[in-house]
């Protein structure tokens, strides 16, 4: 066992899971076309529940603040990238491959800035006074959550919103038999582009490094003579626009949203968070990808248990190590 | 206030709804290391954290050089120039032992000439300079702690139990690194290890049930069973 | 919250909160006591047995919230469990009490087991991650009670008849002519039954819960979540207590799913599963105030007024603002949960212990 565990390490831990997860379903699924494409649709899902997850597993490793808000962040984020698609729908529609894109790309780019602002709003007016206190942060943030949902029901109404796609990210590359959604390959890429850019700022920023070092100890941080409070208000925002900006892609694949999207995918986020380990954005990714290949594979095998395998992926884990796989904090 | 770089006045701190310090008075003289002595729980580590600003005097003052520090903000305290080595080090375990090292600068920078002392005085960070701290040592980590606390000067370094749980050839080591620091600054140190508070200290203050019982020279509590017998009897008797 | 401990020793002074308090809780029990025949209309009845249930279903919230500091969001699953374990054997195996016995068993079983596995699996953790893994858990349940629909009839729920005993052309008493007696003016028939089978269930329950917060139980409860590591340093097992109090909670909360249950002859996620009833318990035990019992009664009635008459106000208030922009947004009835939430952040910001707990810490401050 021990010998096993060495063995297990030393080729990459558990960065390993994802791939056995990988070849499990290659031998259950039994149609290599197949595999591929559902391995693509889940590294693209993965990458989009990254986005929503790093922010709220970053904000609580810094802050030790869960914010069941998170969720509305996603949701708000969805709505104004579709809104912002519905205004530029001559571009997005447009057989201008480069105008498509900047459409697109201004559509998340608008939701992140509005998740930023609405993040802005929440760390000064709801979460600035509890600091400290779980029970009362839990509490105030679902308060948060409901007026949040009620403001985007009475903004964008309850009907389903048609969400443009882009004329170039229509269709699929078809490659012999196999063919991938150009989307999700748009989607995956611009995931794997944020957290390079997440990973370069915290690995080699002196911002990173407070940040990193804040998640570990806040106390020790203050005690070299650093503000970590004044860092608190720009994750809160960086984390609430990564949750819009997730929100708005997400908005961009399913092409029809409604305003309990961000109550959804909460679920799946709050399994990747809890799989991850809290405040790693490491882990977050980690947890991201099998949670979204672990939905593609059981959806296609077997519908009716998706969610469920996600849940039962999730309790595994707990069991295993009931800190997560990569946690940055234990506390 | 000649010649003294903190004063403590009557402070009185609460931690939730217990009173851990009632009325502590401390003069700590400018250079030299000077040791607080007391049992588990008489408020050794609170008087430390209240003088840092982790924990608030609800009454009295502490004063650092002129400035009334009682009720400033940790990190102005640390900008004035206090260091602080917690009771658990405080080591960032996710960061490199250069990272750790990095963060105790006020600009991100080293001044390569002290950095090279700071390494010659504890080797070990040398050798494991760009690996993550988690993987380091009980005794190495209290090393890196120290470091940060000298890779730049500071006024007066708070320094929390650096022996515990080190072996007795580290302790010496530690010995040695303590004399030269206290050459170029003021070190308060809280200890419960006589012998090693008796090597390095100028003046002792033993506190108990959050008072200080006895002010005086090292030297003295060193030679005079007597007073050992009085303070350190009913102190120290848990400690070794 | 121990009333006997607290009261002795203070000095002579009229507890107006308390008086006040408990005044209310009277008058609610009266109310419900005598409901079917002080509200005698089909909808009041209706409103009377809903309170009757989640007086019983927040106060067990409320165990672990206010008197264990643990925030669950799987509470409704629980409540369901027991709900749809009854509707299910009542539409597979007939009317019969046996059904309502062996599905509600089954259902209040399979809580208790959820709820060992869960608490065992992630109370020793921490606080924050329970609650993710509760809502987690909770969330799969729905879908799952929505996906199975050839056992729980997906979205459209379950509709099923309950024991003759229960049903409103049952008389309790006949007079002469066969017909049920009537005594104030209301007829004694099943339904009158099923109200009062409903109450005492409810009130029995409620009374059990007083039990245990009185209890020894009660107490290492509270010294738990008063300072966790000193209770554990003392010697409890804090997580073995907290698995036991969430598995009590939740055993609670599927009992009163049965009643749910059985009182709506349907089932569905609607009423019995839905976020939207765990959104309504936690504003009920907050604003009515964590850790007192009392809180529980008080802040359900509360809740349950202000969802028909707050929206009736601001109806009113949408009409009268008619012309002024967006104010009609705000005020449009379907928004009343926005003025909730807004107002239960404020109390979470200015009264967290609720209104039974700000009154009566009044009393007690006064009181020194």
């Amino acid at each position: 066992m021990k010998d096993l565990n060495a063995t297990f390490e030393r080729f990459g831990g558990v960065m390993l899971l994802p791939v056995i997860l990988a070849i499990i379903a290659f031998v259950l699924i039994g149609r290599p076309a197949t595999w591929i494409t559902l391995t693509a649709a889940g590294l693209a899902m993965g990458m989009m529940i990254f986005l929503m997850a790093s922010g709220l597993s970053l904000i609580f490793g810094l802050m030790d603040v869960l914010n069941f808000s998170h969720s509305a962040f996603v949701t708000a984020g969805a709505f104004v990238g579709a809104t912002v698609l519905g205004w530029l729908t001559l571009w997005i529609a447009g057989s201008n491959p480069v105008l498509n894109i900047v459409g697109l790309l201004m559509a998340i780019a608008v939701a992140a800035v509005v998740g930023g602002l609405i993040g802005w709003f929440f760390e000064r007016v709801i979460i600035k006074p509890v600091y400290g206190d779980h029970l009362r942060q839990i509490l105030i943030t679902v308060g948060g959550l409901i007026v949040a949902e009620e403001l985007i029901l009475m903004i964008w109404g309850g009907a389903p919103l048609p969400v443009p796609r882009p004329e170039v990210l229509t269709g699929s590359f078809i490659i012999g038999e196999v063919s991938i959604e150009v989307y999700r390959v748009f989607a995956f890429g611009l995931g794997a582009l944020v957290y390079l850019g997440l990973y370069l700022v915290l690995d080699r920023t002196r911002v990173g490094l407070l940040i990193r070092a804040g998640v570990e100890n806040r106390e020790m941080v203050e005690a070299l003579g650093f503000r970590i409070d004044r860092l608190f208000i720009g994750v809160f925002m960086a984390g609430s626009a990564l949750a819009a900006m997730g929100g708005a892609m997400w908005a961009g694949y399913q092409g029809l949203i409604t305003a309990s999207l961000g109550a959804e995918m909460m679920i799946l986020v709050f399994i990747v968070v809890i799989i991850g380990g809290l405040g790693s954005i490491r882990g977050s990714l980690l947890g991201a990808v099998l949670v979204g290949l672990m939905a593609n594979y059981v959806g296609f095998l077997s519908p009716k248990v998706a969610l469920l395998s996600n849940m039962i992926l999730m309790m595994a884990i707990l069991l295993w190590r009931p800190w997560g796989l990569l946690p940055a904090v234990k506390r | 206030m000649s010649g003294m770089i903190l004063r403590l006045d009557d402070v009185h701190t609460d931690i939730a709804q217990y009173h851990i310090l009632h009325g502590v008075h401390l003069d700590v003289p400018e250079g030299g290391v000077h040791v607080i002595l007391g049992r588990n729980g008489a408020g050794k580590t609170t008087t430390l954290r209240t003088i840092m600003g982790l924990w608030r005097a609800r009454k009295g003052a502490v004063i650092f050089k002129h400035h009334d520090i009682t009720r400033m903000h940790v990190s102005d305290i640390a900008r004035l120039g206090v260091a602080f080595v917690p009771e658990n080090m405080g080591v960032f375990g996710g960061l490199t032992v250069a990272e750790n090292m990095r963060l105790a600068t006020r600009d991100g920078s080293f001044d390569t000439a002290r950095l090279d002392r700071v390494q010659t005085l504890f080797p070990p960070l040398k050798t494991f300079w760009d690996k993550q701290a988690h993987a380091l040592s009980g005794g190495q980590k209290q090393m890196l702690a120290i470091a940060r606390a000298i890779i730049e000067r500071r006024e007066l370094i708070l320094i929390d139990e650096p022996t515990k749980g080190l072996a007795p050839a580290i302790i010496r080591d530690m010995i040695v690194a303590f004399r030269e620091i206290a050459a170029e600054t003021t070190v308060l140190l809280v200890e419960q290890n006589f012998r090693f508070a008796g090597a390095l200290g100028q003046t002792v203050a033993v506190i108990d049930d959050g008072r200080m019982v006895h002010h005086g020279q090292m030297a003295e509590l060193v030679e005079s069973q007597k007073l050992q017998d009085r303070y350190l009897g009913l102190s120290m008797a848990a400690a070794e | 919250m121990s009333l006997a401990v607290e009261q002795t020793g203070a000095p002579r002074q009229l507890p107006m909160g308390r008086l006040l308090v408990y005044g209310t809780v009277g008058l609610i029990a009266l109310a419900l006591l005598f409901a079917p025949f002080l509200f005698p209309d089909v909808r009041s009845q209706e409103v009377a047995a809903r309170i009757c249930v989640f007086i019983v279903l927040a106060a067990s919230f409320d165990l672990l919230i206010g008197y264990t500091g643990i925030v669950s969001f799987a509470h409704t699953m629980f409540f369901g469990l027991g709900a749809y374990g009854t509707a299910i054997a009542l539409k597979q195996f007939g009317a019969s009490f046996t059904s309502i016995a062996l599905g509600g068993g089954a259902g209040v079983l399979a809580a208790l087991v959820l709820a060992a596995l869960i608490g065992l699996l992630s109370l020793r953790v921490k606080a924050i991650f329970f609650a993710m893994v509760t809502l987690a858990a909770a969330s799969v349940m729905l879908v799952l009670a929505s996906q199975l629909s050839e056992f729980t009839g997906g979205e459209d729920g379950l509709t099923y008849s309950i024991p003759r005993l229960f049903s409103p052309a049952t008389e309790l008493i006949a007079d002469a002519e066969g017909k049920a007696v009537k005594l104030f003016g209301v007829a004694l028939n099943g339904k009158i039954a099923l109200y009062y089978f409903v109450f005492s269930s409810s009130l029995a329950l409620f009374a059990v819960m007083l039990r245990i917060v009185a209890s020894p139980l009660g107490r290492v409860l509270k010294a738990i979540r008063e300072n966790e590591m000193r209770a554990e340093a003392i010697g409890y097992r804090v997580v073995g207590y907290r698995t036991a109090v969430f598995c009590i909670a939740a055993v609670i909360a599927a009992l009163a799913g049965i009643l749910r249950a059985v009182w709506l002859k349907y089932t569905g996620p609607e009423v019995a599963l839905s976020f939207d009833i765990m959104i309504d318990i936690l504003l009920i035990v907050v604003i009515g105030g964590m850790g007192t019992m009392w809180g529980a009664v008080i802040g359900v009635v509360l809740m349950t007024l202000a969802s028909y008459y707050l929206k009736d106000l601001m109806a009113l208030g949408a009409e009268a603002t008619a012309s002024i922009p967006l104010l009609p947004d705000l005020l449009n009835p379907d928004r009343w949960l926005l003025w909730l939430g807004v107002g239960f952040i404020l109390l979470v910001y200015f009264f967290p212990s609720g209104l039974v707990g700000t009154l009566m810490d009044r009393d007690a401050r006064a009181g020194k």
